[in-house]
């Protein structure tokens, strides 16, 4: 059905903090390991030891450059995956009613029988969260692991998203956006989580906290050396004559 | 954008028939028998030809069916289904004229409106990409329309108002080049509001996340031909449009030489056409090149 439900009971997504974030690309690796051995067509390669390599997935890891007015450019890694949008564009323009919206718990989802392959909802995102399967011709997306989130055959700690669970740096959280009490809504709140594009009007679920403020690197960064006297304010000696010398020319 | 042959054919094929449909389904040119059925063959020839096109992109084809279910909420699925409705009414419209000397008008006019509303969801499938600037805007409805129009008459051989839709189109045309060139500066997204990074400073792509291409950048990030692109307007507002109206209006005697001339006007319109839609397609840049440094 591809029309969005109105409300959904909860938001399940994920936080994303970008100041945590060591680019390790671990994330990037257990998603497609997991999404290939499990729900759904396997992320498919296309040369994957020849020349030109190319291949699906569902978490991708950017790293920008960010150059302030003043002080020093900071390096931000910045992993990318589906951000499950209330006003998700890429569910309303399915013509097969492949791609839904779940009603329970907010998670956008292919159902790859009915998927065409037409591409229309990679178009229609503005995040690049889509990417049409090479070897199999349907969608491929994040499914927020919706088969570990629920999955009663796991250990409990292992009942959340693969990227959330390998995350070496503790810098993706997973829970419900809704509730306003959750930890990873407190998250938000605390550290003034942002959506990606708002003018978009997508009502991303998932939100990326912005990395904190850099400590500022002091000019004089011994305690001792108010006490110092200079060594040599003036050249002296040779040194003296050579810069006389030197300011005459 | 990538330019995929599928969807130029598609959209330049069968706007062109839909476009002799709709003024087939008025009447004109007034024809019966053998001459309609010539008529109607080339119009459903464009359109079903064009539709077909469509399928050839698909990862699945043998599933194009499903796509008729969600006309509720998507305009693919609009399109699909104002297409057989067109071409059903439009069937049964030309078994009268051909066959039995019959025209049914209001089942014409009916099938005429569908024609172009087929164009119009077509149009639509494109506009509402709020991802994609150039193309998220009323100037690309009316493009679609006002070139089926124009091409509908040109093969209907409508000479007393081809040669004023022709106009009509070449104006749109100008209209939605020049507003397109602004659009994606318009629409206020950069890559600082891509990372939510802007307020802190210039947000330049550092590395990508992989060392190769991906389906994301074949698909949105198609640069190849952009730096031809002045050039290849210029042709095609010449063969499209500025041709096909000096042959329209030459003072020709002889049904032969005025048949001729008409071929040559639609072919040239025809050749026109798809370059513009190539540039169309070419020329389009999805915000998502953004994440990765491009446009």
């Amino acid at each position: 059905m591809t029309r969005l439900p109105t409300s959904t009971d909860r938001k399940m997504g994920l936080v994303i903090d970008l100041d945590t974030c060591v680019g390790c690309h671990a994330c990037v690796i257990s998603c497609k390991g997991w999404n290939t051995e499990n729900y759904g067509a396997p992320l498919s390669d296309q040369d994957a030891y020849g020349a030109n390599p190319s291949g699906t997935f569902l978490n991708r890891v950017h790293s920008y450059e960010v150059q302030p007015a003043e002080g020093h450019a900071q390096l931000i890694h910045f992993p990318k995956s589906c951000l499950h949008c209330e006003d998700a564009p890429c569910v309303t323009v399915c013509p097969t009613g492949a791609s839904y919206k779940r009603a329970e718990d907010g998670i956008v989802l292919v159902n790859e029988s009915d998927c065409i392959g037409c591409g229309l909802c990679a178009w229609s995102c503005p995040y690049g969260a889509r990417e049409l399967d090479q070897a199999e011709g349907v969608m491929k997306k994040c499914t927020l692991c919706v088969d570990r989130i629920y999955n009663e055959n796991l250990p409990e700690v292992d009942r959340v998203p693969s990227c959330v669970r390998t995350c070496p740096a503790g810098a993706r959280h997973f829970g419900d956006l809704g509730d306003p009490d959750s930890d990873v809504s407190k998250l938000v709140a605390e550290r003034d989580g942002m959506d990606l594009m708002p003018e978009m009007g997508t009502k991303p679920v998932n939100k990326y906290l912005p990395p904190r403020p850099k400590d500022k690197i002091e000019e004089q960064i011994d305690i001792l050396a108010p006490l110092l006297a200079p060594v040599a304010e003036e050249p002296k000696g040779f040194l003296g004559w050579l810069d006389k010398t030197l300011e005459k020319l | 954008m990538h330019p995929a042959p599928s969807v130029i054919i598609f959209t330049t094929l069968s706007g062109l028939g839909f476009g002799l449909l709709y003024f087939l389904g008025f009447g004109t040119p007034d024809v019966s028998g053998i001459t309609a059925f010539v008529f109607f063959a080339i119009a459903f020839a464009l359109a079903i030809g064009g539709l077909l096109a469509s399928t050839f992109h698909l990862g699945h084809p043998e599933r194009a069916w499903k796509a008729f279910s969600q006309w509720k909420t998507s305009w693919l699925s609009r399109e699909g289904v104002c297409a057989v409705a067109a071409l059903s009414v439009m069937g049964l419209y030309a078994i009268g004229v051909i066959f039995l000397g019959q025209q049914w008008t209001l089942l014409g006019v009916v099938g005429s409106i569908l024609s172009l509303a087929t164009v119009f969801t077509t149009s639509m499938i494109y506009t509402q990409l709020k991802t994609i600037p150039r193309w998220n805007m009323w100037a690309t409805p009316a493009m679609f329309i006002t070139f089926s129009l124009a091409g509908g008459a040109l093969l209907a051989g409508a000479e007393s108002i081809a040669p004023t839709l022709l106009v009509v189109a070449a104006i749109v045309q100008l209209i939605y080049w020049v507003m397109g060139d602004n659009a994606f500066q318009n629409a206020g997204t950069d890559l600082g509001t891509a990372t939510g990074l802007g307020n802190r400073g210039t947000v330049r792509a550092f590395e990508p996340p992989h060392t190769g291409t991906n389906y994301l950048l074949r698909e949105f990030v198609h640069v190849v031909g952009r730096k031809h692109a002045q050039k290849l307007r210029a042709i095609s507002f010449a063969l499209a449009f500025v041709l096909p109206i000096l042959l329209l209006i030459l003072p020709a005697d002889g049904v032969v030489l005025k048949h001729i001339l008409a071929l040559f006007a639609v072919m040239s319109h025809l050749t026109g056409v798809a370059v513009s839609r190539w540039l169309f397609f070419a020329q389009a840049e999805h915000v998502v090149g953004l994440y990765y440094g491009k446009r």
